[in-house]
């Protein structure tokens, strides 16, 4: 046992060398490389990037949902000393639900439509606790209250179709929390809902995960939802971590050019002469990934070094992986929004 | 060229099946030079003869080169395959392209008349419609036309309604393009690859339904050879030559086996979507 | 909930009379498909002019098309379907004399098609890709390419003539002597499950396919469900509405393809009624059965209709 675990400085996960592979043999391209960070108990973290820089992947990989026969999962993701990778799929089966939980992005098409929202809360609380289908349904009932859903008992009975997509995506939190996980990874929860909705979604993920000291796993490519949502920033780009830090510290001042450019491209509420910056090009896909920084060619400041590999640099306080970071400052935003 | 010798290489079971039925469709042609005997040609001191040197699958009832027979049906099979589905796209694909391009209560009548055919067991309607024209191979492939015709309806109206409410259709009428220029620019080359994938599945049905009406005396007449009307002969005779019966029901199975492969290519090769399987 | 589920049924029935009506109007213009006047070709050949005209009266022929058609349509609702050409017996007790043994190997078929469809289709889409599913599709391909009349005689072949072990043709009605009726269908019901099994297989396999790749199957998979759970409970509640259309059409299908299995074994069914009468220009016959088996399908479809709205909780009640 490591000294750590024993004095309760464990995180409640630790990711280390993790490594997705898409396909097999030689067709085989890395959609995720050398990926680590921790979540300690009740944290709040913040996954962001483009699409197609492995945020889905490194949520999906987390809870062994990625196909078995044509990905490759390498790597470490340590939860009481246990690591996950090396479960076999029963006991990988008794953590998903129960100590990991997942919501996705639709909430329409991540519900089974020919069954009732009571049911599919009902049988998680089954497949994972010993109880009788009185209780089961009695705490079923409870957790719908819990997201917020008016009239529990009888929205219990009803089919997906008949909710709204925001009562959709409090229901499929509900099942995500009913077996209270200790950790929640939120894939977009709320790219697919109104605007207003939105905001009462991610209120009540904040509101539940203090309440039940649930940590929170935040993948979104809307940086304005982890500033308002997380603890801490986690920045990805075509597979690898970028940069990881403290909220405060990066949107303040981001070391990585990528965070950097993210965080310009965030729309503001006052009025702007100059026209919203955007990040030029387009994330390589993992087939035809630049030897050396893999941000380089899309990079305003790129320089000799870059040509070459760069490590994950450990900073202290934050981690960057950017050659030239000591020498850059780069702007971010300038006040914390909606803090 | 190129095009098609590289999907020949990445597709073996569609390059099998094309190269089946050309060789086929060749025999066919060669049958009246190929074969070794006459196919009417009867001879009573040789009948239902046991394979051999002289006749590599036997003779039949009347006497007749069973291998000879077999060649000169080709024809009759390819040509009632060829026909029942023409005569199915003729009547079907016009009036679902039309039904689903002019939609309304035009629409809402030609698809409940669609299904109501489509209610019918096939062959029974084939039955009774060749029944009506009057019995012969091309009456009957007629009516299998006609039996095949509400589901190349339905299959031409679903592709012209999804491509209809392609932005450049509206775009193409804001131009003030005529209906007729619309469906014959815009929607035909679009909606027709799901077609053409359905019409190649049909001629192994068409074959079958030859077949079968052929061994029902409703198809080919005798004394001209038919597979089906081969099989409905070796049937009365099962009990003395037994063996007759293999040749003729190979011939349909791997016929039909390939028209349907062939279809099966054809859907993977025209659709996009399909390619990453 | 019960109630509206009963008002459901009942719009679907009644949804079913304009079907009903149409299909009435392609019995009947069946007939009127024959070139020429069909007081001729009723007549035969060396027909008197007298003899043309009489058959030209008393079918009503010499009348206008739409008062022929109502007149057949109001017989027709009444049972009446004519009378036969040749043996001038009532068309309708000859159908009801036929029905029996085609349905006897048709149900017999169907039962076979899902017994052996169902556990194969799943089977294979459990096992995408590998070499279970390899050979279960080319086995499904060669059922739909299967000319059945030809499995039938190599059914008659080696079972019946060669082993011994069944009769080769005939019937035997269920109600007098069951044993021998089951026996007498078991070779028209498998040479008929060929192709029925081809059907169900690809299409509860796509079925499977296609839910199994939903996103709520992640879903189920993500709350910790075991995958037993979500395949019995989940993924084939969902098949289960594509399933029982399925059913719909391999009831159409089997129904056509009993015509040439039943020339086979010479079952006296609604097939060999209908070639006979087809060959013999009997065409009172000819509409009756055609018309009698799409009311039979018809009615299933709406039976089928009827019980997916009770299925499918999406359907808007």
């Amino acid at each position: 046992m490591m000294p750590e675990q024993i004095n309760g400085n464990e995180p409640l996960l630790r990711v280390s060398g993790l490594n997705v592979h898409f396909g097999i043999g030689a067709a085989a391209v890395r959609a995720i490389a050398d990926v680590g960070f921790t979540v300690r108990k009740g944290e709040r973290v913040g996954i962001v990037g483009e699409s197609g820089c492995g945020k889905t992947v490194t949520g999906l990989a987390l809870m062994g949902l990625l196909p078995r026969h044509t990905t490759h999962v390498t790597g470490q993701m340590l939860m009481d000393g246990r690591n996950l990778l090396e479960l076999g799929p029963r006991a990988m089966q008794r953590v998903r639900g129960r100590q990991i939980a997942m919501i996705f992005q639709e909430p329409m098409n991540a519900l089974d439509p020919v069954f009732t929202i009571g049911e599919q809360i009902s049988e998680t609380l089954r497949a994972h606790f010993r109880i009788g289908r009185a209780e089961a349904r009695d705490r079923a009932v409870a957790a719908l209250e819990a997201v917020g859903i008016p009239l529990p008992a009888r929205r219990y009975s009803e089919y997906p179709h008949q909710l709204s997509g925001g009562m959709r995506q409090r229901a499929m939190i509900a099942i995500a929390l009913a077996c209270e996980p200790r950790l929640l990874i939120a894939d977009e929860p709320t790219t697919a809902l109104d605007v207003t909705i939105q905001a009462q979604i991610i209120d009540l993920l904040l509101e539940l995960s203090s309440r039940t000291e649930t940590a929170l796993l935040f993948i979104t490519h809307d940086l304005g939802v982890v500033a308002s949502a997380c603890t801490r920033l986690l920045t990805m780009y075509a597979g690898e971590i970028v940069e990881d830090a403290d909220v405060d510290a990066a949107l303040v001042a981001p070391r990585h050019p990528y965070t950097s450019g993210l965080l310009r491209s965030l729309p503001r509420l006052t009025p702007r002469k100059s026209r919203l910056p955007s990040i030029a090009g387009q994330v390589p896909s993992p087939a035809e990934m630049p030897e050396g920084c893999r941000f380089a060619p899309r990079c305003a400041h790129r320089g000799p070094l870059c040509a070459n590999p760069v490590p994950l640099i450990d900073l202290g306080d934050r981690r960057v992986r950017c050659a030239r970071h000591a020498e850059l400052t780069l702007p971010g935003c300038a006040e914390r929004r909606l803090a | 060229m190129t095009a098609l010798l590289s999907w020949l290489r990445r597709d073996l079971r569609g390059a099998i099946s094309l190269g089946f039925l050309a060789a086929l469709t060749l025999l066919a042609v060669l049958a009246p030079l190929i074969a070794p005997y006459s196919p009417t040609a009867q001879s009573v001191a040789e009948m239902l003869a046991e394979p051999s040197g002289a006749h590599w699958l036997g003779t039949d009832d009347l006497g007749r080169d069973v291998l000879s027979r077999l060649l000169h049906a080709i024809g009759a099979s390819l040509y009632a395959s060829v026909l029942a589905v023409a005569v199915g796209a003729a009547i079907g694909i016009p009036i679902g392209f039309v039904s689903g391009f002019v939609g309304g209560w035009f629409d809402e009548a030609i698809s409940r008349v669609i299904d109501t055919l489509l209610s019918f067991p096939g062959i029974v309607l084939a039955v009774g419609v060749t029944g009506a024209l009057g019995i012969g191979l091309t009456n009957g492939m007629i009516a299998v036309g006609i039996v095949f015709s509400p589901t190349l309806a339905r299959l031409a109206r679903a592709q012209t309604l999804v491509i209809k409410h392609e932005l450049y259709v509206d775009a193409a009428r804001c131009f003030g393009a005529s209906p007729w220029r619309i469906i014959r620019r815009h929607i035909m080359p679009n909606a027709i690859q799901p077609v053409i994938v359905q019409l190649t599945l049909l001629l192994a049905m068409g074959l079958l339904a030859e077949a079968s009406l052929s061994f029902l005396g409703l198809g080919v007449q005798p004394p001209t050879p038919s597979w089906g009307a081969m099989l409905a002969r070796a049937y009365s005779y099962m009990e003395i030559a037994p063996e007759q019966m293999y040749a003729p029901g190979l011939a349909i199975l791997f016929t039909a086996l390939a028209f349907n492969a062939l279809g099966e290519s054809l859907r993977i090769a025209l659709d996009p979507t399909m390619r990453r399987r | 909930m019960m109630g509206k589920r009963v008002r459901l049924a009942l719009r679907r029935a009644a949804q079913v009379i304009p079907v009903l009506i149409l299909a009435t109007l392609v019995v009947f213009l069946l007939l009127h498909l024959v070139p020429g006047d069909p007081a001729v070709t009723l007549a035969g050949e060396n027909a008197t002019e007298e003899h043309i005209a009489e058959i030209r009266h008393f079918y009503g022929f010499d009348q206008p098309l739409a008062v022929q058609y109502l007149h057949w349509l109001a017989n027709a609702a009444q049972g009446d379907l004519s009378h036969s050409l040749i043996s001038s017996e009532s068309v309708r007790t000859s159908i009801l004399q036929h029905f029996p043994a085609t349905l006897l190997i048709v149900g017999l078929a169907m039962l076979l098609s899902i017994a052996v469809g169902v556990p194969l289709g799943i089977l294979a889409a459990t096992h995408q890709g590998g070499p279970i599913d390899t050979a279960v599709t080319s086995l499904a391909s060669l059922g739909v390419a299967l000319p059945n009349f030809w499995l039938a005689m190599i059914l008659v072949g080696w079972f019946a003539l060669q082993l011994n072990l069944l009769p080769a043709t005939g019937a035997a009605a269920l109600t007098e002597d069951p044993v021998s009726a089951l026996r007498h269908a078991i070779l028209p019901a498998v040479a008929l499950s060929a192709g029925g099994i081809a059907e169900v297989v690809r299409q509860l396999r796509s079925a499977l396919l296609e839910v199994l790749s939903s996103q709520f199957v992640r879903t189920l998979y993500a709350k910790g469900l075991p995958p037993r759970l979500i395949l019995w409970k989940h993924v084939l509640r969902n098949v289960g509405v594509t399933l029982l259309t399925v059913l719909g059409i391999l009831f159409n299908r089997l129904l056509g393809a009993t015509v040439v299995v039943e020339a086979v074994f010479a079952i006296p069914g609604m097939g060999s009624l209908i070639v006979q009468a087809a060959i013999a220009k009997d065409f009172p016959v000819v509409q009756g059965v055609v018309f009698a088996m799409v009311l039979v399908v018809i009615l299933t479809n709406l039976l089928i209709d009827v019980l997916y709205s009770m299925l499918d909780p999406r359907v808007s009640v």
